[in-house]
């Protein structure tokens, strides 16, 4: 092994793996938080929709957690425009990730959702809460706090699989890092410290969401 | 001039689909030595062994898989001075993958299995292996395979990320095909088609499994 590592040159552009970074965040929140209400409007249509409604969800569920998440991004980003209907690389990354973390999300809500036992729910229409405020108060709430673990992780898996969305050209980090490498010609460093900063944002998100979770279901109820 | 999409355009794609097979095979297989040794280290007493194993599965976990494979790919020609193949880097990382994921799997199911288990065999005094062999693996085994079967699926999508540094399976060979006959709207959508007719059987596979096993266990779920 004759090879020199120079990791001042990643330190030289730090600013565009910042950026990479911020941008990699920002498209996670924001897929996260689109996904989450696409979660809930299906896990609330597979729970208590029409048969035809729930068929089309399962059906959904089932497509996308079949087949991979570069392939989504493709038809998305590359498939779509045939149609008619053409997107920028930020809105197909944002759009397949929205896709993608709704099916999962909403197999995670229901499992949450049907965790709630069926006294609950009598006792909510005996108070003469509509269908929609037992659904929300009644289900929905302890329902997330339930899976709320599971959905954390979920959106852990999806910041770490934002990465393939480098593949159309949307600058996060590791379009961002793949193109410093391809100018300075150092591709180990590179990646070594992209894959540092992936790692630490796990572990940033992972505890960020853990303080989430006591904020809005412990110490509510402690109160 | 553009080729147009054909029979033989066609069966390229569906070709492809045992380089997909072939890799996550050998993923799997590697990665079942390995996770299979990490799950029993991470159930010792030894805190050393216990932090270094916890260590490696939340590197892999917590890192995306493309960086993996950049690190291997890049990482093995700085190592031996030369460019290296995609297929040893791709194999290698993906088998460090599985390890990691498998490790983790089997760990919940061997800590599944009641400590009185382990008590009761160390009374009839079989050694610690002999412990392993005849009386806990054979018990962890039977609840584990669900959701080895479930990773089985995400490995198999998680393989198109190969596709990200050129090496050739379904996903690439689609690429390659939309490359010389411009009909993203139709390969694509093969190609997701093909995943689909993998993963959907193992899927259902998995799901049955489970339910008899939680049948068995005497375990009800709402359903």
């Amino acid at each position: 092994m004759h090879y020199a590592f120079h990791f001042n040159v990643v330190w030289d552009h730090w600013r565009d793996l910042a950026e990479g970074a911020w941008l990699t965040i920002q498209l996670s929140a924001l897929a996260m938080t689109i996904g989450l209400v696409v979660a809930t409007v299906c896990a609330y249509a597979k729970t208590a929709g029409p048969t035809l409604l729930r068929r089309v969800v399962t059906a959904y569920i089932e497509l996308i957690r079949n087949t991979p998440f570069l392939v989504q991004i493709f038809i998305i980003y590359f498939s779509l425009p045939a149609l008619g209907i053409s997107v920028g690389a930020n809105e197909a990354a944002v759009a397949a990730m929205v896709v993608n973390f709704g099916a999962y999300g909403t197999e995670i809500l229901r499992a949450g959702i049907e965790s709630i036992s069926h006294g609950q729910i009598d006792a909510a229409k005996a108070l003469g809460l509509s269908r929609l405020q037992t659904f929300r108060h009644v289900v929905l709430f302890p329902a997330m706090k339930t899976v709320f673990p599971a959905l954390a992780s979920q959106f852990i898996l999806l910041m770490l699989a934002s990465s393939i969305v480098s593949a159309i050209s949307a600058v996060e980090l590791t379009a961002a890092t793949n193109s410093l490498v391809s100018t300075t010609f150092r591709p180990f460093e590179f990646y070594f410290v992209a894959t540092g900063l992936y790692l630490t944002m796990a572990l940033g998100f992972r505890a960020l969401l853990g303080g989430v979770y006591w904020v809005v279901f412990m110490r509510r109820q402690r109160s | 001039m553009n080729r147009t999409f054909g029979l033989s355009e066609f069966l390229f794609i569906v070709a492809a689909v045992r380089w997909t097979l072939l890799l996550s095979l050998v993923a799997f297989l590697g990665g079942g030595v390995l996770g299979l040794l990490i799950a029993i280290l991470r159930t010792t007493s030894s805190r050393f062994v216990r932090l270094l194993t916890g260590g490696y599965i939340q590197l892999f976990q917590g890192t995306p898989v493309l960086m993996q494979l950049f690190l291997f790919y890049y990482g093995l020609s700085v190592l031996f001075d030369m460019q290296v193949d995609a297929w040893p880097a791709v194999a290698l990382a993906f088998t460090l993958y599985s390890g990691a994921f498998l490790g983790e799997i089997w760990r919940g199911s061997i800590q599944a299995i009641p400590r009185t288990q382990w008590e009761a065999s160390a009374c009839l005094s079989l050694g610690y292996f002999q412990q392993l062999r005849f009386v806990i693996l054979p018990q962890a085994m039977r609840i584990s395979i669900p959701p080895t079967v479930g990773f089985l699926v995400q490995l198999i999508k998680g393989t198109s990320i190969a596709a990200i540094i050129g090496f050739v399976e379904l996903t690439r060979a689609g690429q390659l095909m939309v490359n010389v006959t411009f009909k993203p709207m139709i390969i694509y959508p093969v190609v997701a088609a093909l995943y689909f007719a993998v993963c959907w059987p193992l899927s259902l596979l998995a799901r049955n499994l489970e339910r008899r096993i939680d049948a068995d266990l005497g375990i009800k779920r709402h359903l």
